[in-house]
C-alpha cells in the first residue's frame, strides 16, 4: 500500500506551478513549499505540473529546481518528481555507469517491478540516454555479474498466473544441483532466474523448500562475503518477499556508522506510490521503532523533511 | 494426350515447383469427363505419384505428403498474410521453439523487425502461449553454443536512433577481430564468445553498421567472410542486423533453387508476406544485383497456380 496521500481537492495545475515558481524566485528557496506541493501529487499530477510549467515558463521544472537546491535533497526531489519509468531509467544509468558488486538498483528494477514497468523503464532509457539499457549494462558491468544482469534487465516475463508444476519441480532440482556444486554462475541458474515468470519462480522456490527441507536462500549463504551470492539472494527476495527485502535495504542504510543516502532515497522515492506502507509495517515489526523516527534520527533539514513527507508524515 | 498429361502432372507439382495449378486441374475435370481411360493413362505416366501394378495403380505415401504441403502453400500464405504482424511473428517464433525448425527464423524475427515490432511480437507470444519468448528460447536452446546469442537477440530493445559513438564502434570492431582470432575456427566457440554476444545483442543497428565498416578497415576483410562456413547462426545474425535486404534476397534464392527442402520453400511465403509492405522493392533490386535475374521472373517460372499469383502480387514488379 502506498504512503502517498493526495488532498481530496487539489489546486489547479496553474496554481501549483505559480506556487512552485514563487518558491524559488528571489533570495533563498522555500523548500517547505516545494515539498508540501510535490509530495502530495501522484505521478499523473506531477507530469501535468511539469508540462504546464515548461509550456508557460519556457524552462523545465526539474532544471529550475536543480539550480536552486542541491545535494541529497535535490536528488530526492528530482527522483520523486520524475515519472516512475524515467526514475528507473535514471537510477539504472547511474548504477550501470558507476557499477560495483553491491549495487541493487538494477536488481530492483528488473525484479521488483512488473514486466510492463520494466519495459517502460527501457523505453524511457532510450529517450533519455539515446542507448539501450541492456547496452550500457553490458558495456560497464563485467564477468559473472554481466552474465547475470544483462539477461535480467532484458527480460519481458510472462505476467500471468499459469504455472507448470512438474517444470517447477525439475527446475528446483536443477537449481539445487548447481548450487550444491557451487556453480553459482552456471548458465542454468541464470536462465531460470532471468526468464521464468514470477509465478513460475515462486512455484519453483516452493518446490525447492518441499524437496530439500530448507529455503533456497539458505543454500546461497555459503560464503557471507561473496557478492555474487548476495545478488542472487536479493533477486530471489525481490520476487518472494519485496516488503522484507526493502525493509532490509532501509535498515542497513540507516544502521551502523553514517547513512547510505543513495539507498534510502532510492527505496523511499520508488516505493512511496507502491508499497511503502507495508514496508513501514515490516520495519516496525523488525526493529520495534517506527521508520519515521529512525529516518528523523539519521537525517537532517530538507532531506529529512522530504523523506518524512513521502513516508506519509504530516 | 501427351501434352495434356504433362500439363496435369505439372499442375500436381509433379515436375517440381511450388504450389499446385488449380485452374489446370479444374479444366482437366471437364476435359476428361466420361473418359476414365485418360485418367488411367495419366496415372501410368506419373510414376512419382502412382506405382503401377498390373491391374491397379496405387498412390505413393510420400507423394501424398508432398501434395498436402503443396496444396497448403496458398492457404498458408493467405492465413499468414491475414494475421496481425505481431501474432504472425509470435507464431513463427513458436514454431522454431517447439518443433525442430532451424534457429534462423528466430534470428530473422529478432533482428529484422524494429524494436517496437519485436516488443509487439513478444507481447503476442505471451498472450498466445502463456510463456515469455525468451523463456522458451532459453529452454529449447539450453545446451547449444548459440543459446546466449539467441536469448540476447530476442530480448533486445535496441536504441533506434542514428547517434553512434565512433570511438566505441572502432574499439568494438577491434574486439570482434580479437574474438575471431581467439576462436581459431573451432566450431561453436565464436558464437558463444561473451564479447561477440554482448556487441551483437545490445548495440543499435546503426552502431553495428559502423562497427562492421571499421572491421573491414582494420582487418582488411568483411566480417561476413570471417564468419562464413564457421557459424551459420552468427552469420545470419550479422546479415539480418546490418544488411537485411541482402539476407532476404539470399533466402528467396535458396527457396527457389531446384531441390530446395521444405524449410527453404516455406521461407518464400514467410519473406513475401512479412516484407511485402516493408522493403520488398529493395529486396527485388538486391536479388537482381546478386543473382542476375528478376525475382518475379524466377517466381513465375517455378511456382504454380494461386500460390504463384499470390507470391507475384506480394513480391511486386518493376513499375507496379
Amino acid at each position: 500500500m502506498a504512503t502517498l496521500t493526495v488532498p481530496a481537492t487539489i489546486p489547479p495545475v496553474e496554481e501549483d506551478c505559480e506556487q512552485l515558481r514563487k518558491a524559488f524566485q528571489g533570495w533563498g528557496t522555500n523548500e517547505k513549499l516545494i515539498i508540501s506541493i510535490l509530495t502530495h501529487r501522484d505521478a499523473a499530477q506531477r507530469r501535468a505540473i511539469r508540462r504546464w510549467y515548461a509550456d508557460s515558463y519556457g524552462e523545465e521544472l526539474l532544471r529550475a529546481l536543480s539550480d536552486e537546491i542541491h545535494g541529497k535533497f535535490e536528488k530526492a526531489v528530482i527522483l520523486w518528481t520524475l515519472d516512475p519509468a524515467e526514475r528507473d531509467a535514471e537510477l539504472a544509468n547511474e548504477e550501470a555507469r558507476k557499477w560495483h558488486p553491491g549495487g541493487r538498483a538494477l536488481v530492483e528494477i528488473a525484479c521488483a517491478r512488473t514486466p510492463a514497468q520494466l519495459f517502460a523503464a527501457r523505453q524511457a532509457y532510450h529517450d533519455r540516454f539515446k542507448r539501450a539499457l541492456e547496452e550500457d549494462v553490458a558495456a560497464h558491468v563485467t564477468g559473472d555479474f554481466r552474465k547475470l544482469l544483462v539477461p535480467l534487465v532484458s527480460a519481458y516475463r510472462y505476467d500471468g498466473p499459469e504455472v507448470n508444476t512438474s517444470l517447477a519441480h525439475s527446475e528446483a532440482k536443477i537449481l539445487h544441483e548447481k548450487i550444491h556444486k557451487k556453480a553459482y554462475s552456471d548458465d542454468e541458474i541464470i536462465r531460470i532466474l532471468a526468464t521464468r515468470s514470477k509465478s513460475q519462480l515462486l512455484a519453483t522456490f516452493n518446490s525447492y523448500k518441499d524437496q530439500f527441507s530448507h529455503p533456497i536462500n539458505k543454500d546461497l549463504k555459503a560464503d557471507p562475503k561473496d557478492e555474487f551470492l548476495a545478488t542472487l539472494r536479493a533477486i530471489i527476495r525481490c520476487f518472494t518477499c519485496p516488503d522484507r527485502y526493502f525493509e532490509k535495504v532501509i535498515r542497513l542504510a540507516l544502521g551502523g556508522m553514517g547513512t547510505d543516502e543513495n539507498d534510502l532515497t532510492r527505496v523511499i522515492t520508488t516505493r512511496a506510490e507502491v508499497d511503502l506502507k507495508v514496508i513501514k509495517e515490516a520495519y516496525l515489526k523488525r526493529n520495534s521503532v517506527p521508520l519515521e523516527r529512525a529516518v528523523a534520527k539519521d537525517t537532517t533539514r530538507d532531506y529529512e523533511d522530504i523523506l518524512l513527507a513521502l513516508l506519509g508524515a504530516e | 494426350m501427351g501434352d495434356e498429361v504433362q500439363q496435369l502432372t505439372r499442375a500436381f507439382s509433379g515436375m517440381g515447383g511450388l504450389g499446385v495449378d488449380e485452374s489446370t486441374m479444374v479444366s482437366a475435370l471437364a476435359q476428361w469427363r466420361k473418359q476414365p481411360e485418360k485418367r488411367s493413362g495419366f496415372r501410368k505416366a506419373f510414376p512419382d505419384f502412382f506405382k503401377s501394378h498390373s491391374e491397379i495403380d496405387r498412390s505413393r505415401e510420400e507423394f501424398m505428403l508432398h501434395l498436402v504441403a503443396e496444396f497448403a502453400r496458398f492457404k498458408n500464405l493467405m492465413v499468414l498474410w491475414a494475421m496481425h504482424p505481431w501474432e504472425r511473428d509470435a507464431r513463427l517464433a513458436h514454431h522454431m521453439v517447439h518443433q525442430a525448425h532451424p534457429a534462423a527464423i528466430v534470428v530473422e524475427v529478432a533482428c529484422t523487425r524494429s524494436a517496437d515490432e519485436l516488443l509487439g511480437a513478444r507481447r503476442a507470444y505471451q498472450a498466445l502461449f502463456h510463456h515469455s519468448l525468451e523463456e522458451d528460447v532459453a529452454y529449447r536452446a539450453k545446451d547449444k553454443p548459440y543459446c546466449n546469442l539467441l536469448v540476447g537477440l530476442v530480448s533486445a530493445y535496441r536504441y533506434e536512433g542514428p547517434r553512434v559513438n565512433e570511438d566505441v564502434a572502432r574499439a568494438e570492431a577491434k574486439a570482434l577481430g580479437a574474438a575471431v582470432k581467439r576462436a581459431g575456427g573451432v566450431a561453436g566457440k565464436l558464437v558463444a564468445d561473451d564479447e561477440v554476444v554482448r556487441i551483437l545483442t545490445t548495440r543499435s543497428k546503426a552502431h553495428l553498421v559502423e562497427t562492421f565498416k571499421y572491421y573491414k578497415e582494420i582487418h582488411g576483410r568483411r566480417i561476413e567472410e570471417d564468419l562464413a562456413r564457421k557459424d551459420d547462426t552468427l552469420l545470419e545474425a550479422v546479415l539480418c542486423l546490418a544488411a537485411p535486404v541482402k539476407y532476404f534476397s539470399q533466402v528467396m534464392e535458396a527457396g527457389l533453387r531446384d531441390g530446395a527442402d521444405n524449410h527453404a520453400k516455406d521461407a518464400l511465403t514467410r519473406v513475401a508476406v512479412t516484407r511485402s509492405d516493408a522493403d520488398m522493392d529493395d529486396i527485388r533490386a538486391a536479388y537482381q544485383d546478386q543473382f542476375g535475374a528478376k525475382l518475379e521472373d524466377v517466381v513465375a517460372a517455378k511456382a504454380h497456380g494461386h500460390y504463384r499469383d499470390a507470391l507475384l502480387s506480394l513480391v511486386g514488379a518493376a513499375g507496379k
